[in-house]
Formats: structure tokens, sequence, C-alpha cells
């Protein structure tokens, strides 16, 4: 018979390896992992026009200050900074002073753990600074000529001082508690726990219309 | 010295029929996962370095703006310049894009609308801050500032 005679139809599969290389760094090099990472933050509401601008009815000692010029300068509590990573001890110390507080901030200060009960003790107290987290704000305010990298650092340091703070209350770094699921309901308590009654009070002031 | 000179029975031939196949699960992986970029970037992009940074969850509802000097300097000028999707715009049409942006989504995700600010270093906060302005006009208040995370020390 003719058919028998027929060599078979065979594929070479031998280069396919080399053919899938090709391919596979074709979607290697053109793969970018997209980044949706970033500093979150939640700008006020409009100002209301037929509104007069509120009062500013807290005390100048729960108002942590901090400036920058279009010198990329940094003025910390009226003293000038240098080394931006310095802020965020700074940032933790002061909020964290219970120099004077309230119901709440009592309730808050019992439900520390004692390391840092024993912080506060050591660090704070100071009547010139905070009454407690609850009242405590971190006012940034920037001029029109200050970098954005600037910009990004402070808000960077201001956000772990208070992450530090969270992530402390229930036994976690500032990195750990920024990992938290709050899809998982356990993961979803100790969250909420860690942010029972601290607000992250940070304020960022309109900078000023004239660039010096 | 009777040791070394041992030569050992075994094949040192390295099986290679399953090369392809492992090849191909690799090539499936980056197929499934290469997202082709939709917009062009027109502006430099080299973002902020910083430490605590939080993950968004619903990709959906974000919206980027870019900010930064055009790559094109010679055309756009060297001054730091926005753009959404694939333009440039002006300060003032930062609102009417919200609400476009906004109308694409759920009624009741509407407010929960997070812009992410892609904003070069060297981009002063001049620009970011009238931008700002806008998204309070236009009641975007979830601001995302886009930037790559470093080693915590």
């Amino acid at each position: 018979m003719a058919r028998r005679n027929r060599p078979t139809a065979q594929i070479p599969n031998g280069s396919m390896a080399d053919i899938a290389f090709l391919l596979l760094i074709f979607f290697l090099v053109t793969t970018t992992m997209k980044n949706d990472k970033g500093i979150a933050m939640l700008l006020p509401p409009k100002p209301d026009p037929t509104q007069p601008p509120p009062e500013i009815t807290e005390n100048a000692r729960n108002i942590f200050k901090i400036l920058a010029n279009s010198q990329d300068k940094l003025l910390v509590e009226d003293e000038p900074l240098s080394d931006v990573t310095q802020l965020r001890g700074m940032v933790k110390i002061f909020i964290l002073n219970f120099g004077n507080p309230g119901d709440e901030g009592v309730i808050i200060y019992n439900s520390l753990p004692n390391s840092m009960k024993s912080f506060v003790s050591i660090n704070g107290r100071r009547a010139d600074s905070s009454d407690d987290p609850k009242e405590a704000i971190v006012s940034f305010k920037v001029d029109r000529g200050t970098s954005y990298e600037l910009f990004v650092q402070v808000l960077d340091q201001v956000n772990g001082a208070y992450n530090d703070v969270y992530g402390e209350r229930v036994g976690l770094s500032a990195s750990q508690f920024l990992q938290l699921d709050r899809d998982d309901p356990i993961q979803d308590q100790k969250y909420l726990l860690a942010r029972q009654g601290i607000g992250r009070n940070i304020s960022i002031a309109e900078p000023n219309k004239i660039v010096n | 010295m009777a040791k070394f000179g041992k030569k050992s029975k075994t094949s040192q031939d390295i099986p290679t029929a399953a090369l392809p196949d492992i090849i191909f699960m690799l090539l499936f992986f980056f197929m499934v996962t290469t997202v082709m970029r939709e917009t062009d970037i027109l502006v430099k992009q080299i973002l902020p370095k910083a430490i605590q940074l939080s993950k968004l969850e619903r990709k959906s509802l974000i919206s980027y703006i870019y900010i930064g000097e055009p790559k094109q300097s010679g055309i756009f000028g060297k001054e730091p310049k926005i753009q959404v999707n694939d333009v440039f715009v002006e300060i003032d049409e930062i609102v009417l894009f919200i609400n476009q942006e906004k109308d694409k989504l759920n009624e009741v995700e509407r407010d929960q609308i997070t812009i992410a600010m892609k904003v070069d270093v060297e981009s002063k906060m001049g620009i970011v801050s009238d931008v700002q302005q806008e998204l309070r006009e236009a009641n975007a208040r979830k601001v995302l500032y886009s930037s790559i995370q470093t080693i915590d020390i």
C-alpha cells in the first residue's frame, strides 16, 4: 500500500523553546508593573463663601507648626530644622504629650500599652505641648516655591509618626500597621482599635499667594 | 588521592524536555499581567520616594493627574504642566475633568473618587496647591500623592 511508505508528518519542536523565549523576553520588557501606592490625604471641604472663615479656637500649644519656605528650609515650632527625618520623633512626642488631657484624653491614655505610658512619662507631660492626642493638630504650611519633594518628605514623616503611634497601640510596627488588611475581620478590629480616639489631624494650609 | 580519581557513573545531562513548558508558563504569566499603557505620559515623571505608603484597593475609583515639566520642552516650554488623559489642561479645566471622571462611576461611588497625583519631584508646590484648590472645588477630596516605596530604616 502506498500509505505505508509515506513518512510520518512531524513538526520539529526543537526550537519551540527558543520561540517561547523570544516572546517571553518581549513581554518581560514591555511589562510595566503599575504602582498605585502613595500617601493618602483627605483635603478639607471647600470653604462656604457665605460663611466667614472659622475662628481658630485651638490653643497654640495644641498646634504643631511646620513651615517650609521657597528655599526648602523648614521652620518647626519656630525653630529651624535641617534634618527632615527628625520630624517623625518630634511629632510622635508631640502627639503623645498628654499635657492636660480631657475626659476622652484620659480614656485614650488608659488604653495605651505600658511601653507607651512610660514613653509619655519620660518625654511628655509638658505644659507647653499638646493636651491630648484628640486635640493635637499638625499644621503644615508650604510656600508656592517649596519643592514637591520636600512636601512629600514632610508628609511622610508626619504620617510615619501617626502610624508609629497607631501601630504601637496594638503591638505592631508602623509598616505592619499599614499592611493590615481591613477585609479580614480580625485585622480590621485591630485597625479600629489602633485608630480609636486618635485622629490623623494633619492640616495643610493654603500657601501664600505671593512668591518670595 | 583515590577519592579524586573516582569517576561518577551518573549521567550529567540536564533533562531539557520540560524546558518549553516552563518557558510557556512564564510567558503566559507575563502575557496575562501585562497592561498596555492607555495614556501617553507627556511630562517628566520621577516620583518622590517615601516610606509610609498606603495601597488603594479599588482601582476603578482612581483617576490620574500628571504634573511635571513637558518632555518636549522645545514645544511646550520648561514650566511644569498638568496632564490628564492624553492632553495638557489648564488649571480651570480640572473641575470639568473631575466631573467627567465622576460621571463614569456609579452614583453611590462618586464621592469616593480618588485622585492620584503623579507629580515630578522637580515641580514646585505652587502648581500642586492650585490643583488641590480645584479638587476641593470639584468636591474630589481624596488625594493620593503617588510615590515610590523605600525601605523603612
